[in-house]
């Protein structure tokens, strides 16, 4: 069933609107775990050295702007013909933010992933020990968000920006280790770089989390906070 | 439901209509299909009620006009099988803007097609004939207590819901509706709506409506009328979120109209 269809199957306007909004819900969390998935393989690409993996993380990434686009679209409809008020508008406006966050997320793996096949073969510079820590922050956060999301609840919401800040300390430290490895060791300057490269699309990420939970702060209570300034 | 999406239930070919020598409507072509609920819009004086009452053939009965083309229900044209007019009308009922029910008791309002028609099979039809409908129409728990009350007491959303019940009781397959909502308040307005969406599973409904909002809300396709002709002809959500005609874009944004 397409995100369309569901919308023609309920009697009253209302129980129709429900019904459509939450199909755009659940193409949301569709696309969470499609992102939650390229976050992943993109870092097992990276430990394992698998540049197959990494070429299909790449190639993935367009089935997530796919999705955006529907999402979108399905939004932009539900707008236009059932004119939502209040908390309703303040739940499309919020999905349709979402998405765009999600999408550059998306992007944030993949470019990882086209990092993990410029580096070929050479050698990992280092054991990775951080950088799964700050990938398996990143999904919980993810999910962490887009659970707020769904329950409408902003205190979990609220909950996120903490966690972001563990993600900033875990960048900060892998930054530090790897700018003295790069003093120490000019040869190794290029290979740091890639694993500096994929901190950072990790960092972002966390940033991408906060700016879904602040969505759903606004959605849920109508007040537009920043979180972790 | 319906075997196919593809043989429409109304289709209209080619259609010109003259009140005299003025020319009302302009080579009308569009297609209706049953379980679906067609909105048409467009400026005051466009055509709309006309091309409505041309579904029926209720310009019939004014002197001095024309009609060129052709309107085919269920694939016969109701202007040249000789299908007499009143089996048409059976066939497709109409709503007005303002309730118009007679003032009689709501149930005789109800009972009237039906019983003219030559519908009714004994007392106990008559009777279940009026429940049906009048749920149908939403209106039963409203006025099961008082089906012998005069019609005219009942207030203004509940005398519409009840002309709908009067036109639903002699089984029509099409239902026009010629701006139902713009005698009624909000609530009453948002009772109709909800009533034409459950309505359209069963009927074919064509609405005449004034309330952009309310084309949006409830239909399927939308069509766009501007002085007799009709401008665009699309699927609701396109209508209202990428419309194709400039035109359509300025009416439906509040630019002209
Ligand atoms: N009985 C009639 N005799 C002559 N001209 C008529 C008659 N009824 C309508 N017209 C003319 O036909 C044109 C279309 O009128 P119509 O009532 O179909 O428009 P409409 O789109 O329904 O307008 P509104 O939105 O105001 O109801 C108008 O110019 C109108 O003056
Ligand atoms: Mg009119």
């Amino acid at each position: 069933m397409t995100l369309e269809e569901g919308a023609s199957m309920e009697s009253s306007l209302r129980a129709r609107y429900d019904r459509t909004f939450s199909g755009i819900v659940d193409a949301i969390l569709k696309m969470g775990s499609m992102i939650e998935e390229a976050v992943q393989n993109a870092i097992n690409s990276l430990q394992n050295r698998d540049t197959a993996l990494a070429q299909e993380v790449v190639e993935r990434d367009a089935e997530v702007n796919a999705l955006r686009f529907e999402i979108e679209e399905a939004c932009l409809a539900l707008i236009a013909t059932q004119q939502p008020a209040a908390g309703d508008l303040r739940a499309v406006i919020a999905a349709m933010n979402i998405v765009v966050d999600l999408e550059r997320m998306g992007d944030h793996a993949s470019g990882i992933a086209k990092t993990v096949i410029r580096m070929g073969d050479q050698p990992l510079l280092k054991p990775l020990i951080d950088i799964p820590r700050m990938a398996k922050l990143a999904v919980e956060m993810l999910r962490g968000s887009l659970k707020a999301f769904v329950d409408v609840d902003p205190e979990a919401a609220q909950a996120i920006a903490p966690r972001d800040e563990e993600m900033d300390f875990l960048y900060r430290a892998i930054f530090e280790e790897l700018v003295e490895i790069m003093a120490r060791n000019p040869q190794g300057v290029e290979r740091a770089t890639y694993l500096l490269w994929t901190a950072h699309n990790l960092e972002r990420i966390g940033d991408r989390v906060t700016n879904i939970a602040e969505r759903v702060v606004f959605m849920s209570t109508g007040d537009v906070e920043e979180l972790n300034v | 439901m319906n075997e196919d999406n593809h043989t429409p239930k109304i289709k209209v070919l080619d259609l010109d209509f003259y009140y005299g020598k003025v020319k009302a409507l302009s080579a009308i072509s569009m297609e209706m299909h049953e379980h679906e609920i067609t909105a048409l819009i467009g400026p005051s004086g466009c055509g709309k009620s006309t091309f409505l009452r041309c579904l029926n053939r209720m310009n019939d009965t004014i002197p001095g006009t024309k009609l060129d083309g052709q309107i085919l229900i269920d694939d016969m044209d109701i202007y040249t099988t000789g299908l007499d007019p009143v089996d048409l009308r059976q066939k497709v009922g109409m709503v007005f803007q303002k309730p118009n029910p007679f003032p009689q008791s709501v149930y005789d309002n109800v009972a009237f097609g039906p019983r003219i028609m030559g519908l009714v099979r004994g007392h106990v039809d008559e009777e279940m004939r009026v429940e049906a409908s009048l749920k149908q129409a939403a209106l039963w728990d409203d006025v099961k207590d008082h089906l012998q009350d005069n019609a005219l007491g009942l207030s203004l959303g509940e005398q519409q819901r009840l002309c709908i019940a009067r036109a639903l009781a002699v089984e029509p397959e099409i239902i026009l509706m010629d701006e139902p909502t713009s005698a009624l308040d909000p609530i009453a307005t948002l009772e109709i709506e909800n009533l034409m969406t459950r309505l359209k599973d069963d009927y074919t409904i064509v609405v005449v409506t004034h309330n952009m909002q309310q084309a949006a809300r409830v239909s399927d396709m939308t069509g766009l009328f501007w002085l007799g002709e009709l401008v665009e002809f699309n699927k609701t959500k396109q209508i209202f979120t990428r419309p194709e005609e400039e035109r359509t874009e300025a009416y439906v944004t509040g630019r002209i109209g």
